[in-house]
């Protein structure tokens, strides 16, 4: 087979060449079923083989995420749980078969549960199932994705991402899968390349074995003739070396070439990204969403977990400001149990600030964590999805109600500084009528919002322009906003780290840009380069 | 037959039992669950739960029983337990439910 090119769409930069591993979405069926005696045995060796897997696992993450694989471990080498499967493989059932069944009504059990804790649960017993069936079958998706692999498939979950070590290399070429998902999110903050929308994979059977990514371009070539792969590494090292004189900047602090000084800030999707790295890099955290804490399988987080979370960033901080957002669910985002099922438009729905209007119930308890959590640093809180002057009301008399309730019990808070998200056009053509005391502009949706082209769909990624004019025009707006009413404007969406787009956006007014811990030393040089 | 050891027990011992309100914020869920059971596992005694004081009986040793209880935060947990080590169990097993499971 000769080499193959495929194009799509660049969904994390960077170039990466490695062995490929091939995801399998569907688990195919066993070829063959033995005697009860021989299913039985290889049921428990597929059992006994998942809990080693996730002791693996546990050991290489921690807090929550170990917390959650502690409690798939137990519930694994508890026989109760394969009691049913056992039954049936000696009625004469094959052992996938058994599982499945056997899993599926404990699963139905926790689905009708009555409290909401209960049935998120059902997510770790879908996992389990899954996991023990890949050990059936053979097909060992997650053990596949060794450090320098280049995975392919259809579309990969986080949790799948979050499975494999991405320090040691590796990228990701997706047939389906958006620039914008979480999972690409997560891959730029990694530092892993990443390339979705190939289309359908141009081979029937047997897989290519090498692939090159090229995650700044969005190419990936498959099988490469040795004269395509010496180029690509020639390429891979003077991308290296540019990186390395970058890194040698980055505790600087950013200044344009004629001397304005730009701050740079960090997005961060969950404090393990925070892990080794050093504040003095930038001058504080623009972003931190919230919603890791919401998606585990293990429910709505309590006000102690997320206050734990929280302080924990504030200390890291070290007297950083540090904007944390208020849960961002819906749209893109599902929360099982929380966000609306089977909207016929996730995107104009109940998302953002008007889920959490929606759940004051929910929404006080993350505003209680916020305010106990402000004694710890310079807290800020924004608000996603405003789109009127009232939502930033309710919401702020909501927070000054927890804070004054929490104070009246003697708890140590402070209330913390209380802005917006500007990502609805709306927000950002009216932004002065909002009483916010800051604004920080989030591009990812003012794009979407304001071309009509979803962040989702492959077709329309070409529309999705955060250089367009009309959005640079709603930018300057609202820093125009920020100037006049004396407020801090920043911007902290996927424009923030394209280096493409510094120029315009400092042209903008913008000071303040956010990006992700690994966009940190390139933003500042690109930076560097800037007469604004 | 394969409960002989549990039933010996039981008949040797008269079963002790007691119990607890569940005050930490969701009830026993995942992370208490693995607790209790761990817990539980660490006695030779038969260490039962129940929702309400006459049964059904669940095995406190089984996580996977454990969480098909569903005990809700507020809840009564009742206990029954029965062996030689039954006084330290139930001391034990009544201290993690009064502590919040270490969650409070």
């Amino acid at each position: 087979m000769g080499e193959i090119h495929l194009t799509g769409h660049p969904a994390s930069p960077g170039l990466a060449i490695g062995p490929v591993a091939v995801l399998t979405t569907e688990v195919a069926s066993r070829a063959a079923k033995g005697d009860p005696a021989h299913e039985a045995v290889a049921l428990k060796a597929a059992i006994e083989g998942a809990a080693v897997e996730l002791a693996k696992l546990i050991a290489t993450v921690h807090g929550e995420a170990a917390e959650i694989l502690e409690f798939q471990v137990a519930m694994l080498g508890d026989d109760a749980l394969a009691e049913g499967a056992y039954e049936a493989i000696a009625a004469g059932t094959a052992a996938d078969e058994a599982w499945r069944a056997a899993l599926d009504a404990e699963i139905a059990g926790y689905r009708a549960a009555d409290e909401e804790y209960f049935r998120a649960r059902a997510t770790d017993l879908v996992d389990i199932r899954d996991r023990v069936l890949a050990g059936l079958n053979g097909a060992d998706a997650i053990a596949k994705i060794s450090g320098d692999s280049v995975v392919m498939g259809d579309d990969i979950s986080p949790s799948m991402f979050l499975a494999a070590d991405w320090t040691r290399g590796g990228a990701i070429a997706l047939a389906a899968g958006s620039p914008s998902s979480h999972v690409a999110m997560l891959a730029r903050s990694r530092g892993a390349p990443m390339v979705v929308g190939l289309g359908p994979l141009p081979w029937n059977g047997q897989p290519p074995s090498l692939a090159l990514v090229d995650g700044d371009a969005g190419i990936v070539i498959f099988d490469p003739k040795p004269e395509t792969r010496r180029l690509f590494e020639h390429r891979m090292a003077a991308a290296n070396a540019a990186q390395i004189a970058a890194d040698a900047g980055r505790f600087e602090p950013a200044l344009t070439a004629d001397g304005r000084r730009i701050a740079v800030l960090l997005n961060v999707a969950a404090p393990e990204d925070l892990a080794g790295l050093d504040p003095a890099i930038c001058d504080g955290i623009g972003l931190v969403r919230t919603e890791f804490l919401f998606e585990g399988s293990r429910g709505l987080p309590d006000e102690d977990a997320q206050y734990a979370v929280y302080r924990r960033i504030l200390e890291w901080a070290a007297g950083r400001p540090v904007t944390i957002r208020t849960l961002d669910a819906g749209g893109d985002k599902p929360i099982a149990g929380l966000t609306v099922d089977g909207e016929r438009n996730p995107f104009l729905g109940l998302r953002g600030i008007r889920l959490s209007l929606a759940r004051p119930e929910v929404f006080r308890v993350q505003l209680r964590a916020l305010c106990r959590a402000a004694v710890h640093g310079a807290l800020k809180v924004m608000l996603p999805m405003i789109a009127v002057p009232a939502e930033l009301d309710r919401a702020k008399a909501m927070l000054d109600a927890e804070f004054a309730t929490l104070r009246a019990e003697g708890v140590a808070c402070a209330r913390p500084q209380l802005g917006i998200m500007v990502e609805v056009p709306a927000a950002a053509l009216c932004a002065e009528d909002f009483g916010a005391a800051f604004y920080s502009i989030g591009s990812n949706d003012l794009t979407q919002y304001t071309m009509a082209a979803s962040r989702d769909i492959g077709a329309v990624a070409d529309l999705n322009d955060a250089g367009h004019p009309a959005v640079l025009a709603l930018i300057a707006r609202t820093v125009e906003a920020g100037r006049k009413r004396g407020v801090e404007v920043s911007l902290c969406g996927d424009a923030a780290a394209d280096m493409r787009l510094t120029k315009s956006l400092l042209a903008t007014g913008l000071t303040t840009l956010s990006v992700s811990p690994i966009a940190v030393a390139r933003l500042k040089a690109a930076i560097a380069g800037v007469i604004a | 037959m394969h409960d002989a050891n549990a039933n010996r027990a039981a008949q040797t011992f008269a079963p002790l039992t007691a119990s607890a309100v569940l005050v930490n914020p969701v009830g026993l869920h995942a992370r208490p669950s693995v607790k209790l059971t761990q817990l539980a596992k660490r006695f030779t005694a038969k260490i039962e739960i129940a929702l309400v004081a006459d049964g059904p009986w669940t095995d406190a040793k089984s996580p996977v029983k454990v969480m098909r209880v569903k005990a809700p935060q507020g809840a009564t947990l009742h206990f029954r337990v029965a062996g030689p080590d039954s006084e330290a169990a139930l001391a034990a097993m009544l201290a993690l439910v009064h502590d919040g499971f270490g969650e409070a």
